[in-house]
């Protein structure tokens, strides 16, 4: 039963592969969305993550009253991140797409500077709740309890994210934005409002990202490049605005990545490559792709 | 505007004579006088956007140095069909000959290189590049050495020298060196004549080159086709039906992606199902 | 065939102000190890190396319109490609050269081919991602890389049968010599009928395909020369630190290079170098000053220059030196095309360069 013998191997790699996954599409949904509206690539989304780690690293107090006040104030720091973004884009929208994506790369560099000044340049350990930081048994393999609540919480996250895009009328109101901006502002509906909603939306999901995350890929320098680039990564291959896309393409690429490290270390990150020009050779707008893309 | 020297450049490549009208006869090949042979051949073709029919099993045949005109009212399919024939949209059946060949599979560059070229609806210049560097991106392709790296000045001279001719040929002598975003619509109608002459094509597509233009600008425009030596075939869309009656020895009409008559100016003119098309069956004078 | 026609003008040849303008930089540069200390010598060193950075992107973002992020994972492959030839190979800095050369061009081609048939902002996504995971390749592939130790390199022998370069001043000659070479090099291209081809590309891509132009070949071709570009200054970056490690690789490299080709104004390529060296200076002299708060200044310089210098230091110049007459017949009913104004599409990153400064690369500042 070599097949067997395989996957009780890799067992672990795979569901960390599914955490992981799932930690970047709270990230990818956020980007995919701003991206295929109003076609903003926000090189800050990193940024948010990052400074909800550091917010869950600062309350967490061992118990699950830290994690509930660290998630209030993760949605109110991303609310707050997502308009200010928001209102610093906005004046560029007529100057072109590279100046918004150097805007938010000058943030996000200065962001990181302060990150680094603040809290320095160790890795910081953020603490889970006391109740979950034991492991269950999994299969027979040990494995860590947060990591298990934490797909559960994200995945409920990504339901949810789901559902009332794909289902609510105001998702349908997005959707139409991203598929046809300016006939949705000719019949009258104030696009800016909506642009503003996703925007802090997609902040408030990357900064809750970064709390529940922050005991998995805890806060410190670099970790916003890398969940940025990860979660670039799921867009292009999950195809942009769509957030079935997002959720297919971090799947892929929390699996690709994990198991990829646990096979061949050495080469995981030739694989991400792999896995990613291979599905841009067969589908080059992504795995789901509903934006028209400019030629 | 200056008129004048309109073809200067055309009257050393060939002769231009040969304007007698073609005969009177229903669409179709037939032997005339002169051997014809059909250098642009689209059979059946159909391009669908979705639902959408933009052209439906049309069929058409440009002969070799025709002056061959595609007219229609909106909608019918006009532009649709020309970037079918130039490459930029593949159709969804049907085929297109070049010179006898098979292009339909073949992409828009290769096709190019068949001499085919082609001005755009509306005015499709490097708005950053200067006059002269418009026209050199043809020139220098037609010359072959585009893909090089290195420059040869020598070489760059001669081909500039080509590129101010053609501007002169086109009018547009003294704004060389104008980048063009500077000039004015009409004068960017201009460039683009110039940048197609400039890949010395055996096939001209011309999509409504008159838009936009001053009645002075395109009565240049119409002396300079018609001008063009008979090396150069052109087929052209034109809603300034002055234009097409002045040029076209031969017009096709399309109406609603369909083709609905193809003859001469004065059988097309006197076609009942043209009328009704252009006017839904009320009278007819005032168009022509 | 030459011109005779009397209403027929000649181009504007580059002026003499222009030449002298460069000699004269070029005798500055010559002379400045002789005037300064080391430490601005080996500054000015980095400059030069990431100068050439910024003008394998500029290639890119301001010649081509492909605004990349990515340009230093082919700046890491040449530098590592570089130290690994001089650890085992030879100390020569010609062949090392030509070997970072080759392999990241042969890099550049492979990973090209998925990219270039992107445009715009994904384009800028996609060379992002590259850049980040040839940063994680740098990082993991520690047989190869030597992981987060980096790798060591030798001093530089510029010619087999010279001696070692030790001190700052010298391996300044040797990176400002094959800077100047490929300086040269990179200008005459943008001169060429490639350059043109890919400046036509930029500007209006279905008129240059209409024109028979392979516009995907091109492109290609166009990364694939950046990418040589940058691993020319992936091995200078040897020649002067003796040392690379993934942080030459990241985000931040490339992040810098695109900044400074947007602040010397996209398409001059001198403009890119003197870009390069305002980036530099903030961050690592200045910000060296400042307790080591080079970034946060760095970020500050991306947000100002995003707001304040729309079309680069180039588009501050020509703006004072020849405010907008060019042309005046701007007012035809297509608008849009006003070279002041940028237009919004995809493709805009390219609409930088200002009304009058076709002589582009050339003239020094």
């Amino acid at each position: 039963m070599p097949v067997l013998g395989w996957l009780d191997t890799y067992l672990v790699s795979m569901v960390d592969g599914v955490a992981f996954g799932l930690l970047y599409f709270t990230l990818a949904v956020g980007l995919s969305l701003v991206f295929g509206m109003m076609d903003v690539l926000n090189l800050a989304h990193g940024t948010l993550y990052l400074g909800g780690a550091y917010v869950a690293y600062l309350l967490s107090d061992g118990g699950w009253t830290g994690l509930a006040v660290g998630l209030g104030a993760g949605v109110a720091l991303g609310l707050a991140g997502g308009a200010l973004l928001a209102a610093l884009t906005q004046p560029l929208a007529r100057r072109g797409h590279l100046d918004q994506a150097l805007l938010t790369l000058g943030l996000s560099i200065i962001g990181a500077d302060l990150f680094l000044l603040a809290a320095g340049g160790e890795t910081l350990p953020a603490e889970a709740p006391a109740g979950l930081r034991g492991s269950v048994e999994l299969a027979g393999h040990a494995y860590p309890a947060y990591r298990l609540v934490f797909i559960g919480i994200a995945a409920a996250l990504a339901l949810a994210v789901y559902l009332v895009f794909e289902r609510s009328s105001l998702g349908a109101l997005v959707r139409a934005t991203v598929a046809d901006r300016d006939m949705v502002r000719v019949l009258g509906v104030d696009t800016r409002k909506v642009l503003f909603g996703v925007f802090a939306a997609g902040a408030v999901l990357a900064v809750l990202g970064g709390v529940l995350g922050a005991p998995i890929l805890g806060p410190g320098p670099g970790v916003d490049a890398h969940v940025l680039v990860m979660s670039l990564v799921v867009v292009v291959v999950g195809g942009l605005g769509s957030v079935r896309g997002a959720l297919l393409g971090a799947l892929l690429v929390g699996q690709v990545d994990t198991l990829g490290r646990a096979v061949a270390p050495e080469y995981a990150a030739f694989l991400l490559f792999g896995a990613m020009f291979a599905v841009l050779a067969v589908r080059p707008r992504g795995l789901v792709s509903v934006v028209r893309t400019a030629p | 505007m200056r008129i004048g020297q309109a073809g200067a450049a055309a009257a050393d490549e060939g002769s231009q004579g040969e304007r007698e009208q073609p005969a009177q006869r229903a669409p179709g090949p037939a032997p005339t006088g002169r051997a014809v042979s059909a250098l642009l051949e689209v059979s059946g073709v159909t391009r669908c956007f979705g639902e959408l029919r933009a052209v439906d099993d049309v069929t058409l045949s440009v002969s070799e140095g025709a002056r061959h005109a595609l007219i229609g009212p909106n909608g019918a399919g006009k532009s649709t069909l020309f970037n079918v024939v130039a490459g930029a949209l593949r159709p969804t059946a049907g085929r297109v000959r070049l010179a006898g060949r098979d292009v339909t599979r073949l992409p828009e560059w290769r096709r190019a290189r068949l001499g085919l070229a082609r001005t755009f609806q509306h005015s499709s210049v490097l708005l950053h590049c200067t006059a002269v560097e418009n026209v050199l991106v043809s020139v220098q392709r037609e010359a072959g050495v585009a893909a090089r790296m290195l420059p040869a000045p020598r070489r760059r001279r001669a081909l500039v020298d080509q590129c101010l001719e053609l501007l002169d040929t086109v009018g547009l002598a003294g704004r060389e060196h104008l980048r063009a975003a500077a000039l004015s619509h009409g004068e960017r109608r201009q460039l683009e004549l110039a940048v197609a002459l400039g890949a010395r094509p055996r096939l001209l597509l011309l999509d409504e080159p008159a838009a936009g233009m001053s009645p002075a600008e395109t009565a240049r425009l119409t002396e300079l086709v018609r001008g063009l030596p008979r090396e150069v075939t052109v087929l052209l869309i034109e809603h300034d039906l002055d234009v097409v009656f002045g040029l076209a020895d031969r017009v096709t009409v399309l109406h609603l992606g369909r083709h609905l008559a193809t003859g001469t100016p004065q059988q097309v003119r006197a076609d009942p199902a043209v009328r009704e098309a252009y006017l839904g069956a009320s009278d007819a004078a005032e168009l022509f | 065939m030459t011109a005779t026609t009397g209403t027929v003008t000649r181009p504007p040849a580059p002026g003499r102000l222009a030449v002298l303008a460069i000699a004269a930089a070029v005798v500055v540069l010559g002379v400045a190890p002789w005037v300064v200390d080391s430490y601005v010598i080996s500054l000015a060193s980095k400059v030069l190396v990431l100068g050439l950075l910024a003008m394998s992107v500029n290639l890119l973002t301001g010649v081509a319109g492909l605004p990349t992020l990515g340009q230093a994972a082919y700046f890491g492959v040449g530098a590592y490609a570089a130290a690994l030839t001089a650890r085992t190979v030879t100390q020569a800095g010609l062949v090392q050269l030509a070997v970072a050369v080759a392999v990241s061009a042969a890099v550049a081609a492979v990973t090209g081919i998925a990219v270039v048939r992107t445009r715009g902002i994904t384009f800028l996504m996609l060379t992002l991602a590259i850049g980040e995971l040839a940063y994680s390749v740098a990082l993991e592939w520690s047989s190869v890389t030597g992981g987060s130790d980096g790798r060591a390199a030798p001093h530089v022998v510029p010619l087999p049968g010279m001696g070692e370069l030790r001190l700052d001043g010298y391996i300044y000659l040797w990176v400002l010599a094959v800077f100047l070479v490929l300086f040269a090099l990179v200008s005459a291209v943008v001169r060429s009928p490639f350059g043109l081809a890919l400046r036509g590309i930029r500007d209006n891509e279905a008129r240059l395909r209409a024109a028979g132009y392979p516009v995907t070949r091109y492109l290609l071709g166009a990364y694939t020369f950046a990418g040589g570009l940058a691993g020319a200054a992936g091995a200078l970056w040897i020649s002067s630190q003796q040392f690379v490690s993934p942080s030459e690789v990241g985000f931040t490299v490339s992040a810098m290079a695109l900044i400074a080709v947007v602040i010397g104004g996209l398409g001059s390529m001198s403009g890119a170098v003197a870009g390069t060296a305002v980036v530099v200076l903030t961050r690592d002299y200045i910000g060296g000053q400042l307790d080591g708060r080079g970034p946060l200044l760095l970020g500050i310089v991306f947000v100002l220059a995003v707001y304040l210098l729309p079309r680069g230091l180039a588009g501050l110049r020509t703006a004072f030196a020849r405010p907008r007459a060019a042309g005046a017949r701007g007012a035809g009913p297509a608008a849009g095309g006003d070279p002041p104004t940028r237009p919004p599409a995809v493709a805009a990153a390219a609409g930088r360069r200002g009304p009058s400064d076709s002589d582009g690369p050339g003239t020094l500042p």
